[in-house]
């Protein structure tokens, strides 16, 4: 695989604002059960969109269809206007589309090299002698973590060694490296403390700049609000709201996230008798002013 | 030692290393090899025989030490490249004395040239490794379950048909058929190097070993193997081809079966049908001593050869020593729960620096 030529393709210059991944109306259902109901979704090249959600919004189920771990079962995807259906994470990956799990990022037991090549591996020699550039991809591996500002004590460690937000940068080092054209982080800051959450949405806005089209997935509107340019907040596998960032607030989002109505209620439910439900006044007051 | 502790917290500026990071000294990364614990059994086994018995300490006894850890050995590298996949094989024993039979049954019966057997064989213990593996990968039940399964039918396969050829529970002499010779010459020839008699099968699985571990360590193959055993949703989510590689690896266990299966018919004319029940274990031991984890993803081929090494040199030492060769089993017990703690112990210990 030809690395260098490949990489950042987009540049910040190159034609922002290009649609690189539309969904149109796309479903997924499980047997009886449908996670996702006419979900579309545009990702443009230069722009972090923001999908938000609670647990079971259908947030996991919208990027396994994207990463080809899925199938839907309605709609369309479209990748530079171009409808497809993946059948496999490798199909994905070869149209430009990253995924970095929460979870499934790397592999720990292995060296920080070699998770960085994982699946796309250098390779000398020919015949029955091709083996592995190690030396080449130890180079690379540094320089493109160093670009980062990633400080490992050394590239054989094994990756469960690092810290999550270590971990983390290095699968979204590894994406943008690899020509991502599209990335997809799933839940990246969900496991991380203040510090390195911020140290990750540096490296997303990082992305970003290089040109991509990134999908956030997140259920912290503070995370989002800082770096998104477009939010889309699922609801019971629904699109319950879709603006850009221009037509709203932190305070706005934070609320719809929080389930707005639901929760106003739910403060009721749970408020003391006598006392003033502060917490679900405090929201109310910030969703009035807000609107 | 990380005795010292670093000055946190003091002048925060922009820096090329994390002030909380040191590079690691060649001790530390030396100890966390998978296969030191194993080196360091070997030698204290080594030291323990070579003093109380006296025989042992000839290169003659040395080479015999040798082939019995050979024919452990070339099984015991392909079960730790599975193990390092993240399976296991139970059928591993049973599928040596099944290509044995294979091969004589079949040359035998239709009047063939052994070599025919051979390679009839060698299909019939692929076959069955890419049957373990689809199946596994087809359904996603545990290898364990599935390969026990395997296991019994390849048992009874054994017994069943050999009875019904022969009429005994054991394969016909083949001694007398054509390419009998040549393939004993492959298979189970003995190679003289300055007076000493070494066995080819020692030969082999030095080559074995040294292709596992350049493969292992130096191929895209081996990078696989070690992501399918780590973490395999995260190996197929960054475009690891898991179904291949793990069917390969069952299949890698049945080609070495086959091998093994070979030199025991070319060195004793005959197959027993009921043979090669539980050396199953054996390799899985061997493998396990060598620094393989069971969950997969961490170990090394050298380690396995080490591991079956400590068997061949258990296993003699002690007739040597003069010792009841009813102990051995004991001391086998011992030896793995005490390579298997310096093992963690030492990984534990190295990773922390």
């Amino acid at each position: 695989m030809s690395t260098d030529t490949h990489q950042r393709t987009g540049g910040p210059g190159h034609s922002p604002n290009t649609e690189i991944l539309r969904l149109t109306d796309v479903g997924k259902s499980y047997g009886n059960v449908h996670a996702l109901r006419g979900v579309s979704l545009s990702v443009k090249q230069g722009e972090i969109t923001c999908v938000l959600g609670d647990n079971g919004a259908g947030k996991s189920t919208l990027i396994k269809v994207v990463a080809g771990l899925h199938q839907h079962t309605e709609g369309t995807v479209e990748v530079n206007g171009e409808a497809v259906r993946f059948t496999s994470p490798r199909e994905s990956l070869e149209r430009g589309i990253a995924t970095v799990y929460q979870d499934l990022a790397l592999v720990p037991l292995m060296s920080i090299w070699r998770n960085f090549f994982l699946g796309s591996e250098l390779r000398t020699g020919f015949g029955p002698f091709k083996h592995l550039d190690v030396k080449r991809m130890m180079e690379i591996t540094d320089e493109e973590l160093t670009k980062m500002g990633i400080s490992v004590p050394d590239l054989e460690r094994p990756v469960g060694a690092l810290s999550g937000g270590q971990r983390q940068c290095i699968a979204i080092a590894r994406a943008i490296y690899f020509g991502a054209k599209v990335l997809i982080l799933d839940e990246p800051t969900a496991a991380l403390g203040v510090k390195q959450s911020g140290v990750v949405l540096k490296y997303v806005a990082k992305a970003r700049d290089a040109g991509l089209g990134v999908i956030f997935i997140t259920h912290n509107p503070h995370h989002a609000y800082l770096v998104g340019n477009h939010f889309v907040i699922l609801n019971r596998g629904h699109v319950s709201l879709d603006k850009p960032r221009q037509e709203i607030t932190l305070d706005e989002l934070t609320n719809e996230m929080a389930g707005g109505a639901e929760l106003e209620a739910l403060s009721h439910e749970l408020s003391v008798p006598g006392e003033t439900p502060e917490n679900a006044a405090g929201l109310t007051t910030a969703r009035t002013t807000g609107r | 030692m990380s005795t010292s502790v670093s000055p946190a917290g003091t002048a925060p500026a922009v820096r090329d290393r994390d002030d909380r990071v040191r590079t690691r000294s060649f001790t530390s990364r030396l100890l966390s090899r998978p296969e030191i614990g194993s080196l360091i059994g070997a030698l204290a086994v080594f030291v323990l025989f070579a003093a109380v018995a006296p025989t042992f300490r000839q290169a003659s006894s040395l080479a015999t030490v040798a082939y019995a850890g050979s024919t452990i050995g070339i099984m015991a590298v392909a079960v730790a490249l599975l193990m390092i996949g993240g399976e296991f094989d139970l059928s591993a024993g049973v599928v040596v004395t099944t290509t044995a039979l294979t091969a004589a049954t079949f040359a035998y019966q239709l009047r063939l040239n052994l070599w025919v057997g051979v390679v009839v064989s060698l299909l019939v213990a692929l076959a069955v490794g890419a049957f373990n593996g689809w199946l596994l990968m087809r359904t996603g039940l545990p290898s364990f379950l599935i390969t026990l399964g395997t296991f019994f039918m390849l048992q009874g396969i054994n017994l069943g048909v050999t009875k019904l050829l022969t009429g005994g529970v054991s394969s016909s002499a083949v001694s007398d058929m054509d390419g009998w010779d040549s393939a004993r010459a492959v298979f189970a020839s003995t190679i003289s190097i300055g007076g000493v008699g070494v066995r080819i099968t020692v030969f082999w699985w030095i080559l074995f070993v040294a292709v596992a571990t350049w493969t292992l360590l130096r191929t895209r193959v081996g990078n696989w193997i070690f992501a399918v055993g780590g973490d395999s949703a995260s190996a197929r989510a960054v475009g690891v081809p898991v179904k291949r590689t793990k069917i390969g690896l069952f299949m890698t266990v049945g080609f070495c079966g086959w091998f093994v299966g070979m030199h025991q018919l070319f060195s004793f004319d005959s197959i027993q049908s009921g043979g090669g029940v539980g050396q199953e274990f054996i390799y899985i031991i061997a493998a396990v001593v060598g620094g393989c984890l069971l969950t997969g993803g961490y170990g090394s081929a050298v380690g396995s050869a080490i591991g079956a090494l400590i068997f061949g040199m258990t296993s003699l030492g002690i007739v040597y020593a003069g010792w009841d060769a009813n102990w051995f089993k004991l001391f086998l017990g011992v030896m793995l729960l005490l390579a298997t703690i310096v093992n963690l112990v030492v990984k534990n210990h190295a990773a922390k620096r």
